[in-house]
């Protein structure tokens, strides 16, 4: 009882930061609607290499000189996007003369061992440059500011709130990952269909984000929303979730905030006896293949892995003292639709690797990506 | 459970029945209740089906605590099954003969593995699987280079997924169902009905007295954890079966399993334990899932319903105890 | 190995445990050192480096002084972690920025934690509920009724908080000199009261510390409230160091079981009546330089999990492979 009341002061104490935290923010869901439809600038075909908006950054007078040594405090790769993220990123840097040296330190997904890893970076990494993948934007901020003090910082997926590094690569967004896969459900169920939403797990900004914008579009078109269920990103949890909505009622659709059970999801209509209704995946094979096999009428938003490409490019610009994208490197965020489907399935890659990774022309592909 | 009968009075000739059986009893009420539809074959196979993983490890987990230990490291057993079958296939529906069994073996492996650190490195059962939990997740990790490379094939696939049907009566029954009856019928029989059981509950009562009484105590004790090994070998291939490939399939399921063996009345530290309790115990904790997933409760207060049961349940059978004089 | 081997039984063998964690933590310093210069990275070898790496785990030191003290009376907490996160979320919420509100926001993350700690306390020895389970139970309990009110991070730690976590006493970290006197204070306390000897009493054999008119309940529980509001204090370092509090702190951390191998691997056993503060020091600086090793030496972090299952297993073997006893 006595934890119930202080829990119930907390939640009384907290009601007031919890307004301050918007996940809903209709000027930055209209931005992202906008950057979805925008000519991104760069070479063609080469979608890491693009940016979103003109700004620039001067990095001759950083006074780095090549070769150099990068330094990446990586916050973890502990699911399979930032394996295939990781795998890109490594087989970047060989592309780039200028990177002398590239060390790689991980904190296995914790906010406080990645504060350790920057200060020990800086104290004895004989780092150049560094680049930072946050585990959270809010904890990092200060200890990229201190990295940003001695070298210049480069921050890629999430951000941190201070603009002292050179640039924050990210792809368009949160909110433009839920709208196209929301808006592809408007356009295929009649008004009124039913539309279950599969979530990872609350709280998590670029995952908020996605559902936000999801709902607001699923509601405007006048769908009826059955539930919105939290799945871990567990396979076993999304199919018996997804069986028992089953056994309540009709799917007409199913949107999701994150693709990796997509198929777990699918399989529960196929194993239930039902028509696998309209569906919003991710880039991962395993549903493509699905896709294509079964024939559905699918979407893959994708939050592409080739950021994490881009992040080297970056900091081998600085080196190499020209000028990039900045102070946001705003990437393209294009979506795997039936159109260009063909072009990403391949079997010979394995089933959690992530399609958009633009990793296709590089020289170990796809060895060095898990494929045959 | 506030109903328990006054077993103090009289009736002491009675075999007390297991509280975990009438906690069930009123669960699956419970969820009749709110969904009726749970009566009908799709209701309840669908319910066993999705036990089964943690009713079987559960029956493996008893063993380990009746001998006086615990055994964390099956959830990560689960996802090295689950990632090194995907491997070991790599795309073949033939080679799924093969990689059961070798599946099986490292189960017994690191069962086997496990005893041995706490048998004759002296290492307390909760740092030697704590540390073989750590381990194993990282050589999941490291053979599949972080992701698995292979799907699982549908002959692999068919113990988790598939059903028989046309069956009277119950219309069709999940594969992983019969699997269960199975395991569990075996662990049953293996506990209660052999030597090996009686030494189990022996070595966890009072070790040094099972020595001196001759049971082989390392032997039972190795054994124990191998049993364990084994069935998280035999969820991870049901696991897998069911959901496919993913890189955490297993995360959580040690404490479920040790909550069920305790839900079943299993003493920590051991001397008590019975398997079928224990399955029990398993069912109950499912139902408990499926009953606040009924209700569209949040995921927090599951886990503070959880919470409460789990201690509940233990101080319960403390009171028990102690007023029986056991 | 071959120390143990070589180590006559009896005698010796009490020296051998007291000195043991100091064993490791020099081997462990040794590798450091060796890989070090065999990489050719000897930038590593540095005053501020060392510092650094004393500095990797204070919020694990903290929280293991606590769980040192339970594990010595035979309990164990596995509600660190979550607690860890309540209290770190609730001081951040409290303060919310503003300086004014800092005391009386440590004083709710302290009495949080001592509420948990007597209703640990209380149901492990009143109840007789398993540590394990007691303790799995309040976690979950917390966990959830912290999730159900935040998701992300809450709240905001005023400036003047953040010295807590990133203030410097000359060379060095505020939060450092923090953890090395709590280290003192938990020492003395062990080591010259009377509560102290009879934790060790309490321990070593309940039953005989009943019998010698110690009220073992009591000790319980107050073990148990020192376990939490170490976690508690853990909590205010981790929402001064992150700036403010999120709900997944402590699991992230992984710092409930992590804490118990810290101790450990520091020598306290797990069933209790022996060890000590100073171990659980050498164990969570083994902890800091094997992160270290790894990051200098460039290890794959899938082959660091592995590594670190493999070593926790071991240094506890190290000393546990002499004893006769049948463990649990």
């Amino acid at each position: 009882m006595k934890h119930f009341l202080m829990a119930t002061g907390a939640l009384a104490l907290s009601l007031a930061p919890l307004h301050a935290q918007n996940f809903d923010d209709p000027e930055e869901f209209a931005k992202q609607q906008e950057q979805l439809q925008a000519e991104p600038m760069g070479p063609e075909g080469q979608p890491w290499l693009q940016h979103i908006g003109d700004g620039m950054v001067e990095t001759a007078d950083l006074g780095i000189e090549g070769p150099a040594t990068v330094c990446f405090s990586n916050a973890g790769v502990n699911n399979p996007w930032r394996v295939v993220g990781y795998t890109n990123m490594t087989e970047e840097v060989e592309n780039h003369d200028s990177i002398a040296e590239f060390i790689h330190v991980d904190a296995e997904g914790s906010d406080d061992k990645q504060i350790a890893d920057i200060d020990d970076l800086l104290a004895g990494g004989d780092c150049d440059v560094m680049i930072v993948s946050p585990n959270t934007t809010a904890a990092l901020t200060p200890a990229v500011e201190r990295a940003c003090e001695a070298m210049p910082v480069i921050v890629f997926d999430r951000g941190v709130n201070t603009d002292c590094p050179v640039t924050f690569v990210h792809p368009v967004g949160g909110y433009g990952f839920g709208i196209q896969g929301a808006e592809f459900i408007a356009e295929n169920v009649e008004e009124g269909a039913d539309v279950l939403m599969l979530r990872i797990l609350p709280g998590v900004d670029v995952l908020e984000t996605r559902y936000s914008a999801g709902r607001r579009i699923l509601d405007e078109a006048g769908l009826n929303i059955v539930g919105a269920e939290f799945t871990d990103g567990d396979n076993a949890k999304t199919k018996s979730i997804v069986e028992d909505y089953l056994m309540r009622g009709n799917i007409d659709a199913v949107w999701m905030d994150a693709g990796a059970t997509a198929v777990a999801a699918i399989e529960a209509f196929e194993d239930s006896g039902y028509e696998i209704p309209v569906f919003v995946g991710e880039d991962q094979q395993d549903f493509l293949r699905k896709w294509q096999d079964e024939g559905l009428t699918a979407i893959a938003p994708t939050y592409p892995t080739f950021q994490w490409r881009t992040a080297v490019i970056a900091a081998a610009r600085v080196i190499e003292g020209e000028a990039l994208p900045g102070p946001e490197w705003v990437l393209p965020q294009p979506a795997i639709t039936q159109d260009n489907l063909d072009e990403y399935v391949n079997p010979a890659m394995p089933p959690l690797h992530y399609a958009m990774c633009g990793c296709e022309d590089m020289a170990n592909y796809p060895g060095a990506w898990g494929g045959n | 459970m506030t109903d328990r009968p006054d077993t103090q009075n009289a009736k002491r000739r009675l075999p007390q029945i297991n509280p975990v059986w009438i906690l069930l009893a009123a669960l699956i009420v419970a969820i009749i209740f709110m969904n009726p539809g749970f009566v009908e074959p799709t209701g309840y196979m669908n319910f066993l089906k999705r036990a089964a993983p943690l009713a079987i490890l559960a029956a493996g987990q008893v063993y380990v605590i009746t001998s006086g230990g615990f055994d964390l490291s099956v959830g990560s057993l689960i996802t090295l099954v689950v990632v090194g079958s995907s491997m070991l296939t790599n795309n073949d529906p033939t080679a799924t003969y093969w990689v059961i069994p070798v599946m099986l073996g490292i189960g017994l492996g690191v069962g086997a593995l496990n005893g041995l650190i706490v048998c004759f490195l002296r290492v307390p059962s909760l740092i030697a699987t704590l540390g073989m939990m750590i381990t194993l997740n990282g050589v999941a990790f490291l053979w599949s280079g972080g992701a698995p490379r292979g799907y699982l094939p549908d002959t692999f696939r068919f113990f988790g997924r598939e059903l028989i049907r046309d069956v009277p009566l119950v219309r069709f029954i999940p594969i992983s169902v019969i699997v269960l009856v199975v395991v569990v019928g075996l662990f049953a029989w293996l506990m209660h009905r052999t030597n090996l059981g009686r030494h189990v509950h022996a070595i966890g009562d009072n070790p040094v007295a099972a020595r001196l009484a001759g049971v082989a105590v390392n032997r039972v004790r190795v054994t124990a954890f191998m049993l364990s090994g084994l069935s998280g070998a035999i969820a991870g291939i049901l696991l897998g079966g069911f959901a496919g490939v993913s890189t955490d399939v297993g995360t959580g399921y040690e404490l479920q399993a040790i909550t069920a063996a305790v839900l079943g009345g299993a003493q920590l530290l051991g001397g008590r334990g019975s398997v079928p309790a224990a399955v029990g115990g398993a069912l109950a904790l499912t139902a408990i899932f499926t009953l606040l997933n009924f209700l569209g409760l949040p995921q927090p207060v599951r886990q503070v319903v959880q919470g409460l049961i789990l201690i509940a349940a233990v101080a319960l059978a403390m009171h028990r105890r102690k007023q029986t004089g056991t | 190995m071959s120390i143990a081997e070589d180590a006559p039984p009896r005698k010796t063998g009490f020296r051998f445990e007291r000195w043991a964690p100091l064993i490791l933590l020099v081997g462990a310093f040794v590798i450091y050192v060796g890989i070090a210069l065999a990489t050719d990275q000897a930038q590593y070898l540095t005053f501020d480096n060392l510092i650094a790496i004393l500095g990797r785990s204070i919020a694990l030191g903290i929280t293991a002084i606590g769980q040192t003290f339970v594990i010595l009376v035979a309990s164990i907490d596995l509600s660190v972690a979550s607690l860890i996160s309540a209290t770190a979320v609730l001081a951040s919420v409290v303060m919310d920025g503003s300086p004014a509100m800092i005391v009386p926001a440590v004083l709710a993350a302290v009495a949080l934690g001592g509420v948990v700690g007597v209703t640990n306390g209380l149901v492990v020895s009143g109840l007789k509920v398993n540590p394990l389970i007691a303790t799995l139970g309040m976690s979950l309990i917390i966990q959830g009724c912290l999730s159900a009110f935040v998701s992300n991070f809450a709240g905001e730690v005023p400036e003047a908080f953040q010295v807590f976590a990133y203030g410097e006493v000359g060379p060095f970290p505020l939060a450092l000199l923090f953890l090395a006197a709590m280290a003192v204070i938990a020492w003395a306390v062990l080591k010259f009261t009377k509560f102290g000897s009879d934790m060790y009493a309490v321990g070593g054999n309940e039953e005989a510390a009943r019998f010698a008119g110690i009220k073992t309940g009591r000790i319980v529980v107050l073990s148990h409230v020192i376990c939490s509001v170490c976690a508690a204090i853990a909590g205010l370092y981790l929402a001064s160091r992150l700036r403010s509090g999120a709900p997944w702190i402590g699991s992230d951390g992984v710092y409930d079981l992590e804490s118990i191998a810290v101790v450990v691997i520091g020598g306290t056993v797990l069933a209790g009546g022996r060890g000590g503060i100073w171990g659980t020091m050498a164990g969570m600086l083994i902890f800091s330089l094997i992160d270290s090793v790894f990051n200098i030496a460039g290890v794959d972090s899938f082959a660091k999990q592995v590594l670190r299952g493999i070593i926790i297993v071991a240094a506890v073997a190290f000393y546990a492979i002499r004893s006769k006893r049948i463990v649990a």
